[in-house]
């Protein structure tokens, strides 16, 4: 291929890092991730119940095993993650946020705001 | 801004000669994730229980079904939207794109095909069960 070689604009590695640069990052990270593992999880959760008790025992005792728990866990925390840069972005959309404080001070609410709704999330699911 | 014409502007086509459809739908779609995911985080956080009868209770009433079917819509095309950009964004060979666009495609329509068919069967089983429960009962004697 003519374009190897070629000079690279600079990249992850150049640039300083940011706020609104890592949410930008884990907004990518995250989707992808719920589109390649959670949709997954999503397929095999409908075909266990879609095959009856046995199949949803084996589920079960995926999602109850430690890495089944990582994974759910992820995926919670990718959900809120990607919900909260999401609604960033349609607030960005109609041209408000782009000032240099609100737009940083937004950068860092979206990931904490993520942290805080996983950890609600699943204290309420493992405290019941 | 200020390239091109009037009509081309007010239909959102740039330089790309296509307009802003994968935008808007990217954006359509995910307005749908954002409350069909609320939606189903909420219904699984309040769930009394993890057992197959109590999911296949909640998830199969026709409220609960239509919604589940609506979600797996809307994820599969949102993912399927998303995923394209990554491509475009790293995959630079047309061969090689056009095999990655061809996967997503056949990943996602299938994924989401299957996902409704799984539903379906869901509400299926359900309906037999209560029918089966229901002969069962009038063989009994109808109490």
């Amino acid at each position: 291929m003519a374009t190897k070689n070629r000079p690279l604009s600079p990249h992850l590695q150049v640039w300083r890092w940011g706020p609104a640069m890592l949410v930008s990052i884990l907004h990518r990270v995250t989707g992808d991730g719920m589109a390649l593992v959670g949709l997954g999880v999503l397929i095999y959760w409908l075909a266990s119940l879609a095959g009856g008790p046995a199949a949803y025992e084996a589920f079960s005792a995926h999602a109850d095993a430690w890495y089944g728990k990582v994974v759910l866990v992820g995926l919670t925390w990718a959900f809120f993650n990607h919900m909260a840069s999401g609604v960033r972005h349609f607030v960005l959309d109609i041209g408000a946020g782009f000032e240099l404080k609100s737009n940083a001070a937004w950068s860092v609410f979206t990931p904490l705001f993520a942290l805080a709704a996983t950890v609600v999330t699943w204290a309420a699911i493992l405290l019941k | 801004m200020g390239n091109g014409t009037s009509i081309g502007r007010v239909r959102g086509h740039g330089s790309a000669h296509s307009g802003t459809h994968h935008w808007l739908v990217q954006r359509y779609t995910a307005i749908a994730n954002l409350f069909l995911g609320l939606w189903l985080v909420f219904g699984l956080v309040t769930m009394p229980n993890y057992e197959y009868g109590t999911l296949m209770t909640w998830a199969t009433g026709p409220f609960n079904a239509v919604l589940l079917a609506l979600f797996v819509v809307s994820t599969f095309w949102h993912a399927r939207l998303g995923l394209q950009v990554v491509v475009e964004d790293y995959v630079h060979d047309h061969a090689n794109k056009f095999a990655a666009m061809a996967a997503l495609n056949l990943a996602a329509f299938g994924g989401a095909g299957a996902s409704l068919f799984f539903i379906a069967r869901m509400v299926m089983l359900a309906a037999g069960q209560e029918s089966a429960a229901a002969a069962l009962q009038s063989a009994m004697g109808g109490r």
